[in-house]
């Protein structure tokens, strides 16, 4: 076992690219979640009675036009009566009539409801995840959060607009044909029914084997369109390292696997239509065979016989739309598992109950023997106690991991402290509204990200009432103004893609204008201007005192200058603050951030 | 047609398969009406002349023609989809070559997006035509010819009675289907939003969390999903609209068979079992009428489809490797001759001349536009020159074999680039073969094996879209060590180390200056620190090479190299007085 896990590792490690299938496949039937499916759409009573009725009318033409056809062959064709012909034939169009605005409000009903539940599902979905804290983003690739919200709740779309209200449907008109046939004749009804198991057969083991040969293309294909999405993305560099022909044998594996699994699908799903009209086939060869032996004895005519043979036709429709919604509901436990698994994770963040909203700080905030491990492990902050009063400069100097994010992370509240109080104005944020302790902190990160959409939106997002005249002043402010303004269309050039058109730095600059924009108390820069180049950030040094200027703020940097100037310096190792203090009070020691200033000057000289 | 004309390599080697499905539809359409013929025979000869003992041959007839048609619709829809998949399969193959070809040029125009839907949607609609959709277009005439054939045969009133409403199904069919692409085309489109905005905000949390932006982003997705949501209701509406009336006339026929035909029989015009068959023939003749919009559909999308692809596959080369190019290995002497290029009418570079020997670096400096990226970009000949040349080894980059040209040119661009595998993969990405020594090897020099090594699987860490996520500065050092392992004559570092910090950079540059020793360098970045050991320093503005010289000649000289290493070295001051003895030994020296 453990060698054959060997080499499978061994295989990966080479793979030229590994697409993990991040689709639902399917599940057993599980009543607990079929009933919370269902709860969905009693949130819509109205509709899903109306839909009901709308298809009872269909069932209702369904059973009574092949009788009528029946009946018309018999007594007025074969009777020979005219006027009964028209009375028959007018009955006929009358009932066709009525089926007319009965399937139109059962198309309209269905989909309104369908569509419905799909809708508010999704809303509950998202607004949920969007309220999850950093440790359940933090755990998740943002391509299966993706997934989970746009593909697994459309898997359930079919189930919903088609599969529920039909099934009734169906059911009844299944229930009503047999009735019918029976009452009509009872040997002729037995012997039509034997191919009626067939049809069961084919219309679930057969679909539900088509169904999962198609599951198998479906992951090819999106493997095949990963890589594809991928290479185009990165075709720079496969380009600049001439990896075309491996890659071209890569692509041409999984496009021959594609191909192979294609026509395997396509294969059995080929039988399904000969299959369903050779049953058709044997059914009517059977009602003719026993039929005409009746009618031989008097005991059929032919308008009966015909309408036996609509009626047997009729039995296909139901059938096959029973079998579908079974393998609906297969592949619906699925998705909805994944989708209910995400509803009843806790955020790990929480407003407590009848916790206050945070009112108008002046920006004092204080860290009082903190504690804080990720994953139960080691501990990332290990008693940090700090005061910064409104309108300081902190800077926190160290290590990567040393626990600079960590303090950030946690003033922000993306994590709460799992032990020690962290205060701002005097108030435990744990105990205030989250929100409301948020929409006052301005948080500038390495990695800006940029929505698609206008640079005037991207900057509004600082603070969404903000008038054009208050953008662009913010961009001034920030020597973001002048670039700007140089971009084909100002202030309303479109950025796509994650904001690929723009520089690093310039990012950047769209993000200082996003924060002085938002005016918080608090201001937190995580290394901010590590991407922007000198030249711009000597630029952008005005504008950068003028984000800082009479608000609290905590620096991470690396560039001593932006360090110096910070009323207090905390210097982090393992989690510990281990000194603290002014830049020329830690200058006079011969402690860490001494040996740490010293380190960087000798890389320039 | 001549779009297909254009296409033909890709479908004419698999024509036996079409040829095939053809010759299997025909006998199935044929086999499909001796159902209403022996129904009719049935009720005619045996039912009406109780002739019972025929009963038995017609029977079996139905049997033996429903076997015969199974099979034969069998083989039709299989082979045609056979015949349609083949030809996607070449001609995908075909788009990804053409694609792994492309000048940069060309993908500093096109969208990731729209390239990605010709591969998908047109590819799919494409081959949708092949399979199936020529199929069903023969087959709409054969039904036509043979049903109303045998209809006309046994009675022309009812024939001519149940032909009149046709034209209006069709009609509807058409309306309905014109309407209904674009509606779909909607949904698709609403979903491709709703699907950015949600992708959007999942990637932004840290943003949106950080400036209590979640209402707004709940707005956001709410008018996306209600978009969605309108546009298939839309689609409903148009159901709604249309499918009723198909099915109306659909039923409206069987009363007229009924009542006609009723009328006939009773006036002894038609046999009883004809009307039974005719009764059997609509349904036959109504199912593709109501797919006529359908059809014509299908076919006009694949045209377009078509088009679009062959926009891709006839794009010209304007990398054209010559036949016979240098492909011998180079030391890495490089040399630019009054070069100038532009792209989209504008000069990114003006008559620049450098000369790089093996063995040294160029350090490129300039403010953003000023041309650093471009000049790089024309070594491993990503874009063309437009006037001057390129020399590497005294050869002009026209005249080497391409790929042997790109394999000695290694560029680390700005911003890194990680594919959908292991780490190990990712490095090893120019040299595929690279034993697990090389590749820590040049993770250690590219200061990335200690992170790799604390990570729970190491080199075999899934990166990528899916992968773990990376902060900027590990990406930049998983991208150099792949540099690195590619063991080039020349080696372009285009802001390569921008994300890390200044320590760790400098542990880079200096096991850099031991790996490219006796090999050529050139570097574009922004700390002092990192250019000022070049060999030559280069300052570029506006695409013109405005300074030129080692560290210690151009901070004699007032320019932008001393105006930022100014800013940067104030940040020294602050050690009180301590560096200038060093700077001013740098400048004596």
């Amino acid at each position: 076992m453990v060698s054959v896990n060997e080499t499978r590792a061994a295989d990966e490690l080479r793979a030229p690219f590994i697409y993990r299938d991040d689709d639902a496949i399917e599940r057993p039937l599980q009543m607990e979640q079929i009933g919370r499916l269902l709860r969905y759409m009693g949130r819509y009573p109205r509709l899903v009675w109306a839909a009901l009725a709308a298809t009872c009318g269909g069932i209702a033409v369904a059973l009574a036009a092949p009788y009528l056809i029946g009946a018309t062959i018999d007594t007025a064709i074969g009777g020979a009566h005219p006027t009964a012909l028209l009375f028959y034939g007018g009955a006929l169009a009358a009932l066709y009539g009525l089926n007319f605005f009965a399937t139109r409000a059962r198309i309209r009903l269905t989909n309104w409801l369908g569509q419905n539940v799909i809708r508010s599902l999704r809303e509950d979905l998202f607004s949920h995840v969007q309220g999850l804290s950093f440790d359940f983003f933090d755990r998740r690739p943002a391509g299966s959060v993706l997934v989970r919200i746009m593909n697994d709740v459309n898997a359930l779309q079919d189930l919903f607009t088609n599969g529920a209200v039909n099934s009734i449907t169906n059911l009844l008109t299944l229930v009503g044909i047999v009735i019918i046939m029976f009452s009509l004749n009872i040997q002729l009804a037995l012997i039509s029914m034997t191919v009626v198991p067939v049809m069961f057969l084919i219309s679930t083991k057969l679909r539900a084997l088509i169904r999962r040969s198609w599951q198998h293309v479906r992951i090819r294909l999106s493997r095949l369109n990963a890589h594809l999405n991928e290479s185009i993305q990165g075709m720079r560099v496969t380009e600049a390292y001439v990896r075309q022909d491996e890659n071209q044998a890569f692509f041409e594996g999984m496009n021959a696997d594609y191909l192979t699994m294609f026509r395997r699908a396509m294969f059995l799903s080929s039988f399904f239509a000969p299959g369903v009209d050779f049953t058709g086939a044997v059914g009517s060869a059977l009602l003719f065979w026993f039929g005409v032996h009746l009618l031989m004895h008097g005991a059929m005519t032919v308008g009966l016989l015909v309408a036996f043979a609509t009626y047997l036709g009729n039995f296909w429709t139901p059938i096959s739309q029973l079998g579908q919604v079974y393998n609906q509901l297969l592949v619906a436990m699925a998705s909805s598992e994944r989708i209910f698994e995400y509803l009843d994770t806790r955020a790990g963040v929480l407003d407590r109950p009848g916790a206050q909203a945070l009112p108008a700080i002046r920006g004092d905030v204080e860290f009082s023997r903190v504690e804080f491990a990720y994953d139960d492990k080691k501990k990332a902050l290990d008693g940090i106690s700090f005061r910064a009063a409104a309108g300081m400069s902190v800077a926190l100097v160290g290590h990567t991991g040393a626990g600079k994010s960590t303090v950030i992370n946690l003033l922000a509240r993306f994590y709460e402290p799992t032990a020690g109080v962290i205060r701002v104005d005097g108030v435990d944020i744990c105990a205030c509204d989250l929100l409301s302790l948020r929409s006052q902190i301005a948080l500038v990160m390495q990695e800006t990200f940029i929505f698609s959409g206008t640079i005037m939106d991207n900057i509004r997002y600082g603070r969404p009432s903000a008038s054009d005249e208050e953008v662009v002043e913010a961009a001034r402010a920030v020597c973001a103004d002048d670039f700007i303004r140089q971009l084909e269309d100002g202030y309303r050039t479109e950025v796509r893609e994650r904001g690929s058109r723009l520089s690093m730095g310039q990012r950047q600059l769209i993000s200082f204008a996003r924060a002085i924009l938002a005016d918080p108390r608090i201001l937190i820069l995580d290394e901010a201007t590590a991407s922007i180049d000198t030249h711009t950030e000597h630029l952008i040094q005005k504008g950068l005192r003028r984000l800082l200027e009479g608000r609290t703020s905590f620096v991470v940097a690396h560039r001593l200058s932006t360090i110096r100037e910070a009323a207090l310096i905390l210097v982090f190792e393992d989690g510990r603050v281990v000194e603290r203090g002014t830049h020329d009070g830690l200058m006079r020691g011969a402690g860490r951030y001494r040996h740490l200033v010293e380190a960087q000057y000798r890389f320039l000289a | 047609m001549e779009i297909f004309r254009r296409l033909q390599s890709f479908y004419r080697p698999h024509a036996r398969y079409l040829a095939w499905s053809i010759v299997l539809l025909v006998l199935t359409t044929a086999l499909g009406l001796a159902y209403p013929y022996l129904l009719r025979l049935i009720v005619n000869r045996v039912i009406e002349k109780k002739q019972y003992g025929e009963l038995i041959f017609f029977v079996s007839g139905i049997l033996i023609a429903a076997l015969a048609k199974g099979a034969c619709n069998f083989g039709q829809q299989y082979l045609g989809q056979v015949f349609g998949i083949h030809a996607v399969y070449g001609l995908r193959n075909a788009l990804y070559h053409k694609l792994n070809r492309q000048p940069f040029s060309y993908y500093d125009k096109v969208h990731t997006g729209d390239l990605m839907s010709r591969m998908t949607a047109d590819l799919d609609a494409f081959r949708l035509f092949l399979a199936a959709g020529f199929n069903s277009i023969v087959n709409f005439f054969l039904l036509l010819v043979f049903g109303l054939g045998l209809m006309f045969s046994m009675n022309v009133t009812l024939t001519l009675s149940v032909l009149s409403m046709i034209p209006l199904l069709a009609f509807v069919a058409v309306r309905f289907d014109a309407l209904l692409w674009p509606a779909y085309r909607r949904v698709r489109q609403s979903l491709g939003k709703l699907n950015t905005a949600v992708q959007e905000n999942v990637m932004g949390v840290r943003t949106v969390k950080s400036f209590a932006r979640e209402a707004f982003e709940q707005d956001k997705f709410t008018s996306g999903n209600n978009a969605y949501f309108d546009a298939n209701i839309r689609v409903a509406g148009l159901w709604k609209t249309f499918f009723p009336y198909m099915e109306l006339i659909g039923n409206l026929e069987v009363v007229v068979v009924l009542g006609v035909g009723g009328y006939l029989v009773i006036a002894g015009h038609l046999s009883l079992g004809d009307l039974v068959a005719f009764f059997s023939i609509l349904w036959y003749i109504i199912a593709p009428m109501s797919q006529l919009g359908y059809l014509l559909n299908t076919w006009t999308q694949s045209v377009a489809a078509g088009e679009r692809l062959l926009d891709i596959l006839e794009a010209p080369d304007t990398v054209p490797s010559p036949a016979a190019g240098r492909t011998d290995p180079a030391r890495g002497t490089v040399e630019f001759r009054d070069v100038s290029l532009a792209y989209d009418g504008q000069l990114a570079l003006r008559r620049i001349s450098l000369r790089a020997e093996a063995g040294s670096t160029v350090a490129l400096l300039g403010v953003t536009g000023a041309g650093k990226t471009s000049l790089v970009s024309l070594l491993p000949r990503f874009y063309d020159a437009t006037e001057g040349a390129v020399l590497v080894e005294g050869v002009d980059v026209r005249q080497w074999d391409l790929q042997a040209l790109r394999s000695q040119v290694a560029v680390v661009f700005q911003e890194s680039f990680l594919f959908s595998t292991t780490i190990f993969a990712n490095i090893a990405y120019g040299r595929p073969t690279a034993s697990m020594q090389d590749v820590e090897r040049a993770a250690r020099l590219a200061d990335a094996a200690e992170f790799i090594d604390r990570l729970p699987d190491g080199y075999r860490t899934l990166v990528g879209e899916r992968g773990l996520g990376l902060s900027g500065g590990q990406k930049q050092r998983i991208a150099l060590a792949r540099a690195i392992l590619a063991d080039p004559a020349v080696l372009v570092l285009d802001d390569a180390t921008s994300a890390v910090d200044m320590e760790t950079e400098y542990s880079i540059s200096r096991s850099l200056r031991e790996v490219m020793a006796g090999r050529t360098t050139f570097v574009i970045a922004h700390r002092i620190s990192t250019l000022k050991h070049a060999d030559q320093i280069v300052v570029l503005d506006e695409g013109r090479i405005v300074q030129r010289g080692t560290h210690a000649r151009l901070l004699a000289e007032p320019g932008l190299y001393r105006s930022v290493y100014d800013m940067q070295f104030r940040d020294q001051e602050l050690l009180g007085g301590q560096p200038l003895a060093p700077v001013a030994g740098a400048m004596n020296g």
